[in-house]
């Protein structure tokens, strides 16, 4: 009996039976780079701790530690709700502008810090990476997915502030998954090349902080995406993260549902982002201790 | 064909060296991929191949040249050769850290690499922790590491410290245990470069013998070191190498009689890469020399070290500074500089030989690195910019010098390498004093 996974890994991975003595050859790579999912396989280990590293790390030294993954997207709901819902009067979709915000705020921050990170993250490693062989696409991609667990925290507070604003969930909820894995297909993507990028021109660290913030404002994280004209929407669905955040939207707080051309053209992009990413860093791997 | 663990073949690997950049701006790019077009048309029309390949500022240097060889399963290879001779790039081809230029290798079996002590180490991170960190970086599984954790905890004995934070540790401490970590690895290939030439006498040695095992087991091991008295214990086979290419291959006494003879004879050359202009003064070679004006690469401690500079000035150059340093793994040590004594010669031209001599050296057992530089008359200007020219090894017991403390032979490898003449002023006035090395076989 193979069963569901044996049959699996046979079939992704070309698994082979005997694997007593595996054999490498080195030279110099040409032309594209094979994906070697298999490989990626096996690293499997290095990834989890690598994820676990990441998170480990994150809030030691601080006085207050992880409930800073509450606080942070806490109080940019408070000066958001403050700024934009009091004094511009920005429309909200008719919920409660706080959590029409904060909503927003879960996916755009696991979005943000991801990008933040992750592109930094290959020159972080430096020492590592000059010193071992490891498939390098694990660095970025450990770093995207140990956010996740921040994403989780703030992720109960928006339960909490949904009971206090009476708001109850349909079954529009099961769909949140998949807009969350839309989202971190989208930050993977991104990272890859960013990281990559990262380790032959460091202009990338300085050019982020404004990159965020323009993507912040092309992204419905303030203003409802209903004031973007309609003959605009696809162009603004060019931005996979209006798919992501006019989805967490609809499938938790019952607004608008998203327009699905929109958000067709915001996972396409997520997926050619992922792609491109994917292979452009694998093309930078085989050179990157030399160069970092 | 099945007892072949490493097959090499026409190995080559071209790095780029000259004005150290380390990274591209992203302007410079684009600014050269605008221009690209037009010099390239430009050079078709003038009949040349290619301008771009021609870009004057970069010099490349080929770190391994055409480097051919088999290891057979089970077998122990020392490499051994000048600093930047390609041994360590050797390694991180064979590791597939970087990738090779030209040529071809074919590896059978899994392969651990040792290319520093505590790879993947995380400071914040508890040594438990590390444990596991390190140990899967390395290449280990984590069920592997549950199983051994025990061992390796008793190896680096480091029980008591097991849930602090490793930046907490003394470096011999975090030492051990990175190395513990890295003893435990049992990949078919284990590719170690230099790192035991950290840790106390007494690690080394557990370390040693845990190659050793390693060896008898039938695992195949490529052991990098300057440590001659390693390579020959463990190593049956040598790889001499240097400037990239394979000068030596076989017997290991052999070997390293050979490199040995080399470097007495002929000090450290000093390789100079591309073309050396005019206002440089170029260092040849570099000897060290015993009290008996015998070239040696060992010295005990006290002893007199000559370390003579045969030097080229390709013009006069008038009152030189020169300046030398010891310096340990722990970083600079001592030295003589001109800049600071004043003294300087009135001129060098041509070729000659500047020395100085340390005449009693007050360090511990260890190996030592040797950097030289010089500079102009004006003090600014570097006529030969400081490089490290060599090492010597500081061998010897310290209970001969009277030192016979437990933990002697241990702490003159994991403490300060300097040790001056001192004295114990008791609380009941006696007084006990201890003379270094100064003078030899003294007892306390």
């Amino acid at each position: 009996m193979i069963g569901v996974k044996g049959l699996l890994e046979r079939w992704v991975f070309n698994h082979r039976q005997d694997e007593s003595v595996p054999v490498f050859i080195i030279r110099p790579s040409k032309g594209l780079v094979a994906m070697n999912l298999r490989e990626l396989w096996q690293y499997r280990e290095l990834l989890y701790i690598l994820i676990w590293r990441d998170i480990k790390v994150r809030y030691k030294q601080t006085a207050i530690g992880a409930a800073w993954a509450v606080i942070q997207p806490f109080f940019a709901m408070v000066v958001f709700s403050l700024i934009f819902g009091r004094l511009a009067k920005i429309p909200s979709e008719g919920l409660p502008y706080p959590i029409f915000a904060y909503s927003a705020l879960l996916p755009w921050q696991f979005f943000a810090k991801a990008l933040t990170e992750a592109s930094t993250s290959l020159v972080a490693n430096e020492r590592v990476i000059t010193k071992v062989y490891f498939p390098r696409l694990l660095v970025p991609t450990a770093v995207v997915l140990a956010g996740l667990l921040d994403f989780g925290i703030a992720f109960l507070i928006l339960l909490g502030m949904m009971v206090f604003y009476g708001i109850t969930p349909s079954w529009f909820i099961l769909f949140i998954p998949l807009f969350l894995l839309l989202a971190i297909i989208t930050a993977l993507g991104v990272s890859f090349w960013l990281s990559a990028l990262d380790v032959e021109y460091r202009d990338v660290r300085y050019t982020l902080p404004f990159l965020t913030q323009l993507w912040f404002f092309a992204t419905p994280v303030v203003y409802p995406s209903t004031i973007v004209p309609p003959s605009w929407r696809a162009l603004y669905g060019l931005n996979p993260m209006v798919g992501v955040i006019e989805g967490f939207r609809w499938a938790l707080l019952g607004s608008a549902p998203p327009d699905p051309r929109m958000l067709l053209v915001s996972s396409l992009l997520a997926s050619l982002l992922f792609m491109s990413g994917l292979i452009y860093f694998r093309r930078m791997e085989r050179t990157l201790a030399d160069r970092i | 064909m099945g007892d072949i663990a490493i097959r090499v073949e026409h190995l080559s690997k071209l790095y780029r060296i000259g004005p150290r950049e380390p990274y591209k701006a992203l302007r410079d790019t684009l600014t050269a991929a605008m221009y690209a077009p037009f010099r390239a048309v430009s050079a078709f029309l003038s009949g040349r191949r290619s301008a771009v390949q021609n870009s004057p500022s970069n010099s490349y240097v080929w770190a391994l040249k055409d480097v051919s060889f088999e290891v057979k399963r089970g077998e122990v290879v020392g490499i051994i050769g000048r600093n930047g001779a390609g041994k360590t790039t050797l390694l991180k081809i064979l590791s597939r850290v970087t990738e090779p230029t030209e040529g071809y290798a074919e590896i059978h079996g899994r392969v651990g690499s040792l290319l520093e002590v505590g790879t993947g180490f995380h400071p914040e991170l508890t040594g438990r922790e590390n444990i596991y960190l390190s140990g899967i970086i390395l290449g280990m599984k984590k069920a592997e590491i549950d199983r051994k954790f025990d061992e390796i905890v008793a190896f680096a004995g480091i029980e008591k410290f097991l849930d602090t934070p490793v930046k907490y540790y003394s470096s011999g401490m975090y030492v051990r245990l990175a190395f513990a970590v890295a003893a435990h690895l049992e990949p078919e290939i284990l590719l170690v470069d230099e790192v035991l030439a950290v840790g106390d006498a007494a690690f080394q040695k557990k370390c040693l013998g845990k190659m050793g095992e390693v060896a008898k087991e039938g695992r195949t091991v490529l052991f990098v070191s300057h440590n001659m008295g390693a390579i020959r214990g463990l190593c049956k086979r040598g790889l001499w190498i240097d400037s990239g290419q394979i000068v030596m291959d076989g017997d290991t006494e052999r070997v390293v009689a050979s490199y040995l003879n080399r470097i007495f004879e002929k000090g450290f050359e000093i390789q100079t890469h591309g073309s050396v202009s005019d206002d440089q003064l170029q260092i040849r070679k570099v000897v060290f020399k015993n009290s008996k004006g015998e070239p040696s690469m060992e010295f005990a401690p006290g002893d007199e070290l000559v370390i003579e500079i045969h030097y080229h000035a390709p013009r006069r150059f008038n009152r030189p500074y020169f300046w030398v340093g010891i310096v340990s793994q722990y970083g600079p040590l001592f030295g003589a500089s001109m800049l600071f004594d004043g003294h300087r010669p009135d001129y060098v031209e041509g070729e000659g030989i500047l020395s100085c001599k340390f005449k009693s050296l007050p360090l511990v057992p260890q190996t030592y690195t040797v950097r030289i530089g010089v500079r102009a008359q004006d003090g600014v200007t570097l006529l030969a910019p400081t490089q490290e020219v060599g090492f010597f090894n500081v061998i010897g017991k310290m209970s001969d010098y009277g030192f016979q403390g437990e933990l002697a032979e241990i702490l003159s490898w994991d403490s300060s390498p300097i040790i001056l003449p001192y004295e114990w002023h008791f609380p009941d006035g006696q007084i006990i004093s201890v003379d270094g090395f100064g003078s030899r076989g003294y007892r306390l």
